[in-house]
Order: structure tokens, then sequence, then C-alpha cells
């Protein structure tokens, strides 16, 4: 079992999904229950000269992205995933608390730890609907560093004006749950003073084409934890969040926003590999449970000590199926658990910061979310999941992460009312 | 400014392990790389890894192939249980021959795109091919960072096994760009490293290193021998200079520069003891 960890403050955090921009707008929709998925109306760079009909299938896609320009300096980056992160960047103020962090400490001080799935391979996509007569990319796609997956970091450390350590972690729905990780790490041993992490990733072929072909998305609004749930919403986000040493002096300002006065912390983490299959869950979750038990081990705490779970819950048959007993089998009836899907699409490597933030905000403000489109819950899963949002002061979150390959990320958020 | 000091302990390098078609195999590359021996002549075929079953070794995407070889080599020479080793999987591009196909058949007909294919184009799928091959559940990672790729992977590598105090595997490895996106993307041939990093010396133990980050304008890293810079036109070439250092340790000690990003370096200074 790894040791405790020192808490680590989360001075600033901000996610954009296709419920809005901004924490306010993801708390509104929280709070009554709306969801951002609409039937699928991507238009599909890819698709060539003739189009196929769309996929009949949900999506929670981000409005504005089309039109969305980049400032001048940073326009060689356009692409859809990096506009989705600038466009997350702006909001909450996030951008001038990542300032002030690097006139705090430098710029070199503070690293740049994101996570993606595809990062922006849809700009690759369209690339290859454009090729010249050669077969090559057209002029204005030649642009080395936005075709590879670091783009998304290399383009944020660029806009935010920072120069510490710099890398792009791609293990599929858990990569920005365990950028949190790897920040710890390097500022527990003084690399960094501060790490924004956080993650993007954007609709494209290649992920609605993909999971259609696993026969893995659902033509409707996705069910997580429903009987007769039958797939998953795809969806795009971006989310951020500023990670400083709980101890240091006037680091941040966040903080004024908790509740009653409360930092926000990351209290722990744990990583686990299923060893299992590359697109199916091990039937027992050990390797979720794993994930958990190292995430318990660092915080420090027991599961009856958790007030809320955001749960991965794609509404795909099995992680649902074994996600839930999990939750089932290793917490109390009363803990509040639920999945936000439904309300954002699965939004693959960004699902991890989202939910995280999503698990900040409920910390902050005491509004535990349901779990929306899904009507009969599956007999198998335990009292924990509810359908219903609920109000009530939690002191610890968990939120957990799952992907392809059998990686897991499970996180854990408190807050500290001494403070 | 933060007078909070580095807190990073000596760590210890068990395991190098090297492949590329010319140079297939640690010692080949260590006697190449020190001009005491020549890359092999015709160039061997791409790895066939042992920790696939037969037919997947088939199958197997060549980031798959090349990254499970060099991982297995790296266990196998560290005398330790791959089981038991959280593992960093390092690649600049991922698999860019199923990226190629990916985007190509999306271009023509979206609805022709293979299953399998999509699941192998997940950044993560060599990482997760080792850990189900080796019941390896420990915590796997997979990351990117362009042309600092293997740099940032051994930082992560490090940090962790510094952070938790147990060794931790590294794989870097990267394939050339076929296809349409060769036009953009430059890494050519194939190449792939491991080492395991350990927080304590051991029987097998190559070197010891201390290990800070360098603000500043980042000092290219460039390779020494014409084994070396023969691959210097892959993604994962980073890497090469510390490879160079490692097969020379009659020259300790010695210092390796890795550029993280155009104003950060990662120092390591190599040395016996």
């Amino acid at each position: 079992m790894p040791q405790r960890i020192t808490p680590l403050r989360i001075s600033a955090f901000t996610a954009t999904s296709a419920v809005g921009v901004g924490k306010a707008s993801l708390l509104a929709a929280l709070e009554s229950s709306r969801s951002g998925l609409r039937a699928n109306d991507f238009v599909d760079e890819t698709a060539g000269r003739t189009p196929p009909a769309p996929l009949p299938t949900w999506i929670g896609r981000v409005e504005g992205l089309e039109d969305l320009r980049l400032p001048e300096a940073l326009a060689s980056w356009d692409c859809r995933n990096n506009r989705l992160a600038w466009l997350g960047l702006e909001a909450d103020g996030f951008m001038e608390a990542v300032a002030a962090a690097r006139g705090r400490y430098g710029p070199a001080r503070v690293a740049v730890i994101l996570g993606t799935s595809t990062s922006s391979i849809g700009e690759t996509e369209a690339a290859y609907t454009r090729l010249d007569a050669d077969g090559a990319f057209p002029a204005d796609q030649r642009r080395a560093r936005v075709h590879t997956p670091h783009s998304l970091s290399m383009f944020v450390q660029e806009a935010l004006g920072l120069e510490g350590p710099n890398e792009t972690l791609s293990t599929a729905c858990s990569s920005s749950a365990k950028a949190f990780a790897s920040a710890e790490r390097m500022i527990r041993l003084g690399l960094v003073d501060a790490a924004v992490v956080g993650g993007v990733d954007t609709l494209c072929g290649s992920v609605l084409y993909g999971f259609n072909s696993l026969e893995l998305v659902s033509p409707q609004p996705c069910r997580p934890f429903d009987a007769a749930r039958d797939g998953i919403s795809l969806g795009e986000a971006a989310g951020f969040a500023l990670l400083e040493r709980a101890e240091e002096d006037g680091a941040g300002d966040g903080a004024r926003d908790g509740a009653a006065g409360g930092r926000l912390l990351l209290l722990g983490y744990g990583e686990a590999s299923d060893a299992h299959h590359m697109s199916t869950p091990h039937p027992q979750g050990l390797g979720a449970e794993r994930a958990l038990d190292d995430a318990l081990a660092r915080a420090g705490v027991a599961p009856e000590d958790i007030g809320y779970i955001n749960m991965h819950g794609t509404a795909s048959t099995k992680n649902d199926e074994v996600e839930g007993a999990l939750v089932k089998r290793r917490f109390p009836a009363t803990t509040h658990a639920s999945s936000t899907k439904g309300f954002t699409g699965h939004t693959l490597g960004a699902a991890g910061i989202v939910e995280a933030v999503i698990s900040l905000l409920a910390l902050e403000t005491g509004l535990l979310p349901g779990t929306i489109n899904t009507t009969m819950l599956d007999a198998d899963c335990g009292p924990q999941i509810r359908l219903e949002p609920a109000r009530a002061d939690v002191r610890l979150a968990l939120s957990n992460s799952f992907g392809f390959g059998g990686n897991n990320c499970s996180l854990i958020f408190g807050k500290d009312l001494q403070a | 400014m933060s007078a909070i000091p580095n807190r990073t302990p000596t760590l210890y390098i068990e395991g190098p392990a090297f492949w590329a078609p010319t140079l297939p195999g640690w010692d080949i590359a260590r006697a190449a790389f020190t001009g005491q021996g020549a890359p092999v002549d015709p160039p061997a075929k791409r790895p066939s890894p042992q920790v696939l079953a037969p037919a997947e070794r088939r199958r197997a995407p060549d980031t798959v192939a090349l990254s499970l070889e060099v991982a297995a080599q790296a266990i196998a020479a560290s005398g330790r249980e791959a089981r038991d080793l959280p593992c960093v999987f390092a690649s600049a591009h991922g698999d860019l021959g199923i990226n190629d196909y990916m985007c190509g058949t999306l271009a023509n007909d979206p609805t022709l795109l293979s299953p399998i294919k999509f699941h192998n184009s997940v950044h993560n799928a060599a990482v997760g091919y080792w850990t189900i091959g080796t019941g390896c559940m420990a915590a796997s990672n997979s990351l990117a960072a362009y042309e600092s790729t293997f740099a940032a992977g051994l930082l992560e590598t490090a940090t962790q096994c510094a952070a938790d105090g147990q060794a931790v595997l590294l794989v870097g490895y990267d394939m050339p760009a076929v296809g349409a996106l060769a036009s953009v993307t430059t890494s050519r041939g194939l190449l792939a490293v491991a080492l395991v990093v350990s927080p304590e010396r051991t029987e097998r133990t190559v070197a010891a290193f201390d290990w800070s980050l360098e603000p500043g304008e980042a000092a290219i890293a460039a390779p020494r021998s014409a084994a070396a810079q023969a691959l210097a036109a892959n993604a994962m070439a980073d890497a090469l200079p510390l490879f160079e250092a490692l097969a020379d340790t009659d020259a300790f000690p010695a210092t390796v520069t890795l550029p993280l990003a155009a104003r950060l370096s990662l120092r390591l200074r190599l040395h016996r003891n």
C-alpha cells in the first residue's frame, strides 16, 4: 500500500463542456438535471465529398468552436482541440490564476501536465480529405506540432507563458485524472512549485466511427446504470486545475469561493492496470479496486468517509456492471454516487478533469448531482447510485476514471475547514 | 521565487535495452556506440516479442512489437518480475501506421473503420498489451512530449520511482511516419529503448544518477557515434545520448543534458556509486 501524501491545494479550477462554458454553467446544469446532449449534428470534416448520413447517436458538442478564432500569436496552433482548450482556459479567471502563480514561482517552476486521448487528430483527419496531387498534406496543414499528441500541452504551455515540465498523458479515458498523480509527485519532490493539470478532448471521426465500430455507441442519450442501457454518448470538454502546496502563503485566491471558506484539496490518487483486455474491463473490477485502495491509502481515509462518488459510469454494459458492483461492495448504502455522463457525454481523455471539477463543486456547494436519462436502475447496482440530485455538506469526494487498455485512476478530493 | 530545493534522491539504472533494425539488442548497440562493433547488415526484421501469444505477435502493430521487445529485454536484464513494476511507456507519435489507416479510412468511407484498428489506435495500446501480457496490475502510463518524449518519460519515471520508493520500467519507442502523414511528421525508421529505474543499488545496477531540472536555453544533446547518428531521424532519438553514455561506463562520471522544452532541460550526472 502506498503511504499517505501531504494534501495539495487546488487554487483554481474550471471545466467547459456541452452544458456550457465554465463552472457556473456546469453547476446550473447539475442543479436542474439538464443534459447537454443533442442528436448528432457534428460536422464531420473527414467525410470527404460524399458524406454518409450522420451516425444515429447523441453527442455532447461544445457550441461555437467552429467559429472560435485563436489569438493571432497562437494562430499556428489552430485546430478544434486547441480551440476548445483556449475556450476552457479563458473561463473562471483560470488564466489570471496561472499568471499569478507564474509570478510567484517563476515560469520554469510551474508544470503543464494534460491528458487527452485523441488530441488534434481531428485536424489530421481533415488534412487527409484535402491531400495534394502527390498525396501530401496541403501547405496550410504542414504544421508538424499540430499533427501530434503533444499538440495540446505545447499549445497550453505557450498560451500560459510557462516554461516548466510539459507532458501529455494519453491513457484513453483515465488520461486527465492521471495528470493529478504525476503533478503531485513532481511537486512533492520539489521539481516544481505548482502544476496546471487537466485535459481536453474533442469530437472527431476517429472516436465517433471508432466507438461505433465497437458497437459501444447508444442511438439515444446515454443512460448510465440503467437496466436497459445500451452504450455511450460521446462528448467533448476542456478542464483545468491549478495545484500548489497547501502550506504555501498567499497561494491563489480560488479558495475564497469555497464553502465556509474551506480550501479545496487533492488528498489522494490511485493508479492501477486491469491486466485483462484492451477494450473490456476486468470482470471483477480488480484493477479499479486497486486504484480505489491506493487512493484511499494515500488520502488516509476509509470508504465510509467519502460523501460523494462521481462514477466513471459510461453507460456501456460492462463498465457499469463492474463499477456498480465495486461501489456496492465497498461503500455504505448512505454514500451518494452518480454518473454525470448523461450531462456531458463521455468526454474520453477529458472525463477525468471534468468529473474532478464536478466533485470539487460538490464539496464547495453541497450539490450532489444525480444520474440523468436513466429511468430504471440496474437491479445489480447498489443503493449508492442516485438518479436525483441532493444537497449535503460533504467533506470528501471520490472520482473514478477507467480507460481502454485497462487503465484505472481514482482521485480523492477534500475540503479543509480549518483554513 | 520559491526557496524549496529539489528533493531528488540518487537513483539507479538497471537493464538498459535497445532495439533498432541496425542495432537489434543492447549488446550490439553498446559495442557499436563504443567503436567495438558494427551495426548488423542486413538490418534485422521487426521484432517478435514473446510476451504476446503467437497469433497476436503477427497481428501486433509495429509500436506494440517494438515496445514489448525492449520492455522484455529490460525486465530480463534487471532480473525483476514484470508484474511487480509500474511502467511508463513514452512515444512521441504513437502508432503512425494506424493513424494513417484511420485518417485514410475516415476520408474515404468511415463506416469501414476496423474495430481492432480503432482499439489499437489509442496511445496506450502498447502499455495495455504489456500489462495484459505480463499480468501487471501496477500503475501504467503512456505519454508524449514531441521532440522531448524520452526526456519527459525519464522524468516521469524517475519522479514516480523517487516518490513511491519503488522500481519503475521506462519504455520509449517510435516508428516511421507512413502515407500522407510522412509529409509533416518527420519520424523515420524504428527505434525502441527501455530501462528500469530503481530507488536502490542492486547487483544489476549499471549506473547511478543524480538529476535536476535546469531552466534556460536547452543545449541540444546530439548523438556522438556514427551508429547512433544514423538513428537520429527517429522521434525517440532524444534517448540516444543517454544510451551512448550508458554504453561507456568507463567514462563515468558523465553528464547528459536532455532538453525537455525550449527553456528547460533534464540534467543527469551518471556515476558508479
